[in-house]
């Protein structure tokens, strides 16, 4: 028989179509329309609220000092774009090195944290093997406890690690959490897979790169962007171990910078003149490429999320 | 050597495939010697070197930077100078603990830190559960995913980012402050600045950030619950609410307990970022917290025993609370964070 399915589908109004409406189930009452007002409401609210401030920061690195004077501020509604803001970010000064420096940080860190992570993923993830599970609660004993920031702060100053990138990178490579979730997925892949494979001869190296890796895509694709996201967004670092030298600075310290100056300047409406470019617009440009990374990457991403969020449970 | 006859004498992979073939095939086909029931540790050492040294990097990594630190923190026994270092600072007992106990600025920072927490904890806690509910009743999977996607958005920006975006749209001259005053209201207004408003700034933030990605779980609890226990109930005549209170609720409910309890067991280090950008604008009456105290004291003021005694504390109470935490998970028949 054919299924009445499809013709179902045609004959739905383009709206449900369009928004890929399931079946109110039958016993399931039709909401009153206060009901679903209050739930469109809430749902517009929702979603304004997070768009709007991403919206006016946009805008706002897109305006001339004369909109950003009109508006006194945030500009909602743009009076004449310009992209002096960004124009002046790509000839160079602090701001293009920055991001440059956030760029280099990022894909360098996250491969690092990606090649230890599957490493000690995949060394843990092998039922019976020995000593596994020592390793992890070696690990895991540091999620719990560590010493501090003071502790950490003189053991990389020890190495030399001040003002160099490579503190930045280090002391965070690696996030127990990830791993936890990675040994998680990488102890599911399926057994007989694996039996078969070493029966062929193959070993640990051969197996982790031909069989786990390419059955596990999903979740390195997001404990990559969780990492990548961590030295993206890390700030911290760079106020522990380069607080002054300037010329080294990623993004987040060159937008912490723009934030307290910024705030020590509240009220004083002519603030805002640096040169060409209005000092609002430069810094909503920074929030802006701040972002963009981001949302880039997000939507490829986004709908591994729940499995990388619930595998975070410890399985012993 | 012993290595090179081995892996001579059997298949590529060494001895490694023997012995793991044969602790799944019958005992017939495993090689002499590789795998008897009491094999001794070194054999299963040598059986998963690969395994172990694949391990090592991210052991040595944990040990420079995790476990070194730990070490370091004896310092807070210690009147700690930069060029004598750990071995050749004098020892000062408990000195900086009394001092610590006694100076007004840290419980200071101790009261903030369970004050922000509590006020996040009532105000933000709720939000995922209810933002939940709302999303799961959506019939549209359309909206739905195109919402949970737009709410999940700001958990990956940064505290910088977000302090940044809050500072333009509730600080001085920010949209708010803007509108209120084309409308005269004159009174300057400045939510960035105000200490006594800002634990709902506080709130508000980690709502913005962390509504939308604290949902995925309850989402996922939600899931997990039966249609068919709707579909009895609403046959028996339960309407929405009932429904709500009495399927939807207690589905919910081993997850809530067991976030609301893993919560509580890291209240004391709770916002140290988020109070550490934004404590020059608010000051240290409201916005210091234990571990912005501890980075103040020690790396800002040179201070270093005093900050690593500051963190030792800090570090021990936060150990008691996890597992006072866990406990009472498991007293309430919940898996906390390990399983018994």
């Amino acid at each position: 028989m054919i299924t009445t399915e499809p013709a179902a589908a045609r004959t739905r109004p383009p709206l449900a179509r369009l928004l890929d409406t399931a079946q109110r189930p039958s016993w399931q009452e039709r909401p009153r329309a206060a009901t679903q007002g209050a739930k469109s409401g809430a749902i517009t609210l929702i979603v304004l609220v997070v768009l709007i401030p991403l919206y006016t920061v946009v805008m706002t690195s897109l305006s001339t000092q004369g909109s950003i004077n009109q508006a006194g501020g945030m500009v909602i509604v743009p009076h004449g774009l310009s992209l002096a803001a960004y124009r002046d970010i790509v000839s160079g000064g602090v701001v293009g090195r920055a991001l440059l420096i956030s760029l280099g940080i990022t894909a360098v860190g996250t491969c690092f944290s990606m090649v230890v992570t599957i490493l000690a993923s995949y060394g843990m993830s092998r039922a019976g093997s020995f000593g596994h599970r020592t390793i992890l609660w070696v690990m895991m004993l540091t999620m719990f406890f560590n010493g501090g920031i003071i502790p950490l702060f003189l053991v990389v100053s020890a190495l030399g690690g001040y003002d160099q990138y490579w503190a930045l990178i280090a002391p965070s490579a690696v996030s127990v959490y990830n791993v936890l979730v990675m040994r998680s997925f990488f102890a599911s892949t399926a057994q007989d897979l694996i039996d078969s494979a070493r029966i062929d001869g193959a070993g640990d190296w051969r197996i982790l790169w031909k069989i786990v890796l390419p059955t596990s895509r999903a979740v390195t694709a997001v404990i990559a962007l969780f990492y990548a996201v961590g030295y993206w967004n890390s700030w911290f670092n760079i106020m522990l171990f380069m607080p002054s030298d300037s010329s080294k600075w990623p993004l987040q310290m060159v937008l912490y910078d723009y934030l307290t100056q910024n705030s020590q300047m509240v009220n004083s409406a002519a603030a805002g003149f640096q040169g060409a470019v209005p000092t609002l617009a430069l810094q909503m440009a920074v929030v802006t490429i701040t972002i963009i990374p981001v949302l880039i990457a997000y939507p490829f991403v986004q709908k591994h999320f729940t499995k990388g969020v619930l595998l975070g449970a410890v399985k012993g | 050597m012993t290595d090179a006859a081995t892996s001579t004498a059997r298949p590529p992979g060494g001895s490694a495939v023997a012995a793991r073939a044969a602790a799944t095939l019958p005992a017939a086909t495993a090689p002499p010697g590789a795998a008897r029931p009491g094999r001794r540790w070194w054999a299963r050492l040598r059986r998963d070197r690969t395994l172990l040294i694949m391990t090592l990097p991210a052991l040595a990594l944990l040990g420079v930077f995790g476990y070194a630190p730990m070490l370091g923190l004896v310092m807070a026994f210690q009147d700690y100078d930069l060029y004598d270092g750990i071995l050749h600072s004098p020892w000062v007992g408990l000195a900086n603990f009394q001092q610590l106990f006694t100076d007004p600025g840290f419980w200071q920072a101790f009261f903030n830190t369970l004050s922000l927490f509590s006020v996040q904890l009532i105000l933000f806690f709720p939000v995922p559960i209810a933002l939940a509910i709302l999303l799961d009743s959506l019939l549209s999977r359309r909206l739905r995913s195109v919402v949970q996607a737009v709410a999940t958005l700001p958990h990956f920006f940064s505290f910088v980012l977000v302090v940044t975006i809050f500072n333009e749209a509730f600080g001085g001259a920010g949209l708010l402050d803007t509108f209120l005053r084309s409308h005269g209201v004159t009174s300057p207004f400045d939510f960035m600045t105000d200490p006594g408003t800002f634990r709902l700034l506080v709130a508000s933030q980690l709502i913005w950030k962390e509504g939308g990605w604290s949902t995925i779980v309850y989402l996922a609890a939600l899931s997990a619950i039966s249609p068919a226990l709707y579909e009895a109930a609403a046959v028996d005549g339960a309407g929405y609410w009932r429904r709500l209170r009495h399927i939807t609720l207690p589905g919910l409910k081993a997850i809530t307990v067991l976030l609301l309890i893993l919560n509580l067991g890291y209240a004391l280090s709770f916002g140290f970022e988020q109070m550490l950008i934004q404590l020059p604008a608010v000051g240290s009456g409201a916005a210091q917290v234990i571990t912005t105290f501890s980075y103040e004291n020690g790396i800002v003021a040179g201070n270093y025993s005093y900050g690593a005694a500051a963190g030792l504390f800090l570090g021990i109470t936060s150990v008691i609370f996890i597992l006072g935490a866990n406990k009472i998970a498991h007293l309430l028949g919940e898996d906390g964070l390990y399983r018994k």
